[in-house]
C-alpha cells in the first residue's frame, strides 16, 4: 500500500502521475523547451485534484534517464527539492523500462521482447532491451549508449531471430530501420504513469534512494564537451 | 525574514543563510575551477552536472553553519539569469521546488544585480544613489544606481569585458587557469612603466570602454621579447603584465571618475570578479579621494560569484512583497536595466 509521485522530463513529453495502491492519475504534455514552466505547476494541479499534500506521499519517483541531459536535470533538481523539503525518499526509473511497460499497458496482448531506443543525438540511441514480468517489466540486457551499427551487429539482437518489436524515435536511424523485427513503433514516449506503476514494486522492494541521491543517469559521460568562454556578455544589458 | 540564497549560474555552486534582523548568518561556496581547468574554460555540461550533485550537501552544510531549520526560513531566492542555461536551470529547479515544499516564497535574482548589491552585506555599506562599476570576467558597465531596482546604464565595454582581458593576457603569458588573478599576482613582481600600452578610449568623450587593443600591445609585446621556448624571460612577462594591468586599471579608474563627475555623485561601488583586483581598489580609493569622493567593495569572496549576495538581493525583494509563480523562468540574456524597481 503507498502514495507514490511520479515526474518525468526525460525527453519532449512532460508528465506527472500519482498512484494510490495502484490507482493512477496523471497529467501529460508535449512540452518542449517549456519544462520548467510546466513542471511545477503540474504537480500543484495533480495533488490538489487528489485532494492530497506533499507530506502525505510515500515516495517521489522520477525518470533519471537515459534522456535529454537538461530535461533530465530540471526533473532532478525539482525531484531533490520536492524530496528533500517534505523529507520524502526517492525512486529513480529507468526511462527505457517505463516506455516498455507503457507499450505493454497499450498492447496487452503482445508478448514479444521489446527493444527500446531513444535518440541519443551524435549518431547514437540510449538502447535497452525488456521483457514482461507480471505487471511490469524486467530488463534483459544493461542499458547503453551506443551506435546503431553497434545494435545492429550485436548478439543480443542477434540471439531473438527477429522476434521482437523495436519501440522508441531512436528506430528512426536507417541502419535500424533495416533491422528484421515484428514490428517496430517509433512513436512511443516516457510517460510518467508508468514510473509511478514500476516505482511501487520498487517501493515495496526497499529500493528507494535519498533526496540527494536522486540523480540523472547519463549514460553518455565522457564526450569531447565543448567549453564555452564567454558566460555572460555585454548584450546583457541591451534592450 | 531569513532567506536561503542559492547561486548556480557558472562554475561556482553558492549557498548562503541571510537575515534582515541578523544580517549574513552562514555561506558555503563549492567552486569546479578545477573540474573546467583541463579545458582551459567552463564546460556548460559539466558544470550542470555538478550543481546537481553540490547544491544538496551545500544547503545542509549552510543549515547547520547557520543554526537554522526549515520552518525558519521565510523564502528561498535563486539566481534566475543572466548566465548559463543549464546552470541556471538547476539551482532554480531546485530553490522553486524546495520553496513549494516548505510553503514560502521564492524569488528569481538578477546575477549582476547581486553582485550590485554585495558591497551591502559589509559592516559599513555604501548608500543610494550611486554609480556601480560591474566588471567582471563577462561584464565591463558603468551603471546609474537610483534605488534599489533602479538601475541606469551608462555606458559599457564594446568589446571583451575587463576580466575576459585579463584572461586572454594570462593566455598570452602562459599562465595557468583562470588567469586573471594569476596576472595581477605576476604584475605585483613587475617593474612599473618598462612598458607602456595604449589606455583605450579615453580620449574620447563617453563611458563606453574597449579592451581588444590592449590585448594586441599585449601580444605584441610578448611576440617581440619571446625567447626559445615561446615566452619572454620571466621578469620581462612580470613587466609585460605589470604595463597590462595598469593600463586596464587606468581605464576603468579615469571612467569611474567621469562617471561620477558626470552624475555628481560621490559614491562608487565595485562589484564583480575584477572588483578583488588589489591596484583597481588602491588606485581608486587614491583617485577617488582626491576628488571627495569614495569607493565601496565587497570583501573578497564576495567579489566572485557566491551565494552571499543571492540571499541579500532576494530578500530586499521579499521585503518589498516580490515572488515567483509556479512556473520557473530562467534567463540566459537579461538586461539589468529592465528590472523592476522596489
Amino acid at each position: 500500500m503507498s502514495l507514490i509521485l511520479a515526474l518525468d522530463t526525460s525527453t519532449d513529453a512532460c508528465s506527472v502521475a500519482l498512484n494510490a495502491d495502484g490507482v493512477i492519475t496523471s497529467l501529460f504534455e508535449v512540452a518542449a523547451k517549456s519544462h520548467t514552466q510546466r513542471l511545477l505547476p503540474m504537480v500543484d494541479e495533480l495533488l490538489k485534484a487528489k485532494g492530497c499534500e506533499l507530506t502525505d506521499l510515500d515516495a517521489i519517483a522520477f525518470g533519471r534517464g537515459p534522456g535529454s541531459f537538461t530535461g533530465l536535470r530540471i526533473c532532478a533538481g525539482i525531484v531533490q527539492g520536492l524530496a528533500f523539503g517534505a523529507s520524502l525518499p526517492v525512486i529513480p526509473v529507468s526511462t527505457l523500462e517505463a516506455m516498455a511497460l507503457g507499450f505493454y499497458r497499450a498492447n496487452p496482448d503482445i508478448h514479444l521482447p521489446l527493444a527500446v531506443a531513444l535518440d541519443a543525438r551524435m549518431n547514437e540511441v540510449y538502447w535497452g532491451l525488456c521483457a514482461r514480468s507480471g505487471e511490469l517489466v524486467e530488463p534483459l540486457v544493461a542499458e547503453q549508449v551506443i551506435s546503431p551499427d553497434v545494435v545492429v551487429a550485436s548478439t543480443e539482437v542477434a540471439r531473438l531471430h527477429g522476434d521482437f518489436i523495436g519501440i522508441g524515435p531512436g528506430w528512426h536511424y536507417p541502419a535500424m530501420q533495416t533491422l528484421a523485427t515484428v514490428n517496430k513503433v517509433l512513436n512511443v514516449h516516457p510517460h510518467a504513469e508508468n514510473m509511478a506503476l514500476i516505482a511501487a514494486k520498487l517501493f515495496a522492494e526497499g529500493k528507494v534512494v535519498s533526496a540527494l541521491e536522486a540523480q540523472p543517469v547519463y549514460l553518455r559521460d565522457s564526450v569531447s564537451w565543448q567549453k564555452r568562454q564567454r558566460i555572460r556578455d555585454s548584450n546583457d544589458f541591451l534592450v | 525574514m531569513r532567506v536561503l540564497g542559492l547561486e548556480t549560474s557558472c562554475d561556482e555552486t553558492g549557498v548562503a543563510v541571510y537575515d534582515s534582523e541578523r544580517g549574513l548568518l552562514a555561506h558555503v561556496l563549492y567552486t569546479q575551477i578545477a573540474l573546467h581547468a583541463e579545458y582551459g574554460g567552463v564546460v556548460p555540461e559539466l558544470a550542470s552536472r555538478d550543481h546537481v550533485r553540490k547544491l544538496l550537501p551545500l544547503i545542509n552544510e549552510v543549515m547547520e553553519k547557520s543554526d537554522t531549520g526549515p520552518a525558519d526560513i521565510d523564502a528561498i531566492a535563486y539566481t534566475s539569469g543572466p548566465g548559463l542555461v543549464g546552470a541556471l536551470m538547476v539551482g532554480a529547479s531546485f530553490g522553486r521546488s524546495l520553496a513549494y515544499a516548505w510553503k514560502v516564497p521564492a524569488i528569481g535574482v538578477h546575477h549582476m544585480e547581486g553582485h550590485l548589491l554585495a558591497p551591502m552585506l559589509e559592516a559599513n555599506p555604501p548608500e543610494f544613489p550611486f554609480v556601480a562599476l560591474l566588471v567582471s570576467g563577462g561584464h565591463t558597465q558603468l551603471v546609474k544606481v537610483n534605488s534599489l531596482g533602479d538601475y541606469e546604464l551608462l555606458g559599457e565595454s564594446i568589446d571583451d569585458a575587463a576580466g575576459e582581458a585579463f584572461d586572454k593576457a594570462a593566455k598570452m603569458l602562459d599562465l595557468d587557469y583562470p588567469g586573471g588573478p594569476q596576472v595581477a599576482r605576476l604584475a605585483e613582481r613587475g617593474v612599473d612603466g618598462r612598458f607602456k600600452f595604449p589606455r583605450p578610449m579615453v580620449d574620447r568623450p563617453g563611458l563606453d570602454f574597449s579592451f581588444s587593443g590592449l590585448k594586441t600591445a599585449t601580444l605584441t609585446a610578448v611576440n617581440a621579447n619571446k625567447q626559445a621556448n615561446g615566452l619572454p624571460d620571466d621578469q620581462t612577462c612580470a613587466d609585460i603584465a605589470n604595463a597590462f594591468q595598469a593600463a586596464v586599471v587606468d581605464t576603468l579608474v579615469i571612467k569611474c571618475k567621469r562617471a561620477l563627475e558626470q552624475t555628481g555623485m560621490k559614491t562608487l561601488v565595485i562589484a564583480g570578479g575584477v572588483s578583488a583586483n588589489k591596484k583597481l581598489r588602491a588606485d581608486l580609493d587614491s583617485e577617488l579621494a582626491k576628488i571627495g569622493a569614495k569607493v565601496f567593495y565587497a570583501r573578497h569572496e564576495f567579489c566572485t560569484d557566491n551565494g552571499a549576495m543571492i540571499a541579500y538581493a532576494g530578500c530586499q525583494r521579499l521585503l518589498a512583497g516580490q515572488h515567483e509563480t509556479l512556473a520557473i523562468n530562467i534567463k540566459a540574456r537579461w538586461p539589468l536595466d529592465s528590472l523592476s524597481s522596489l
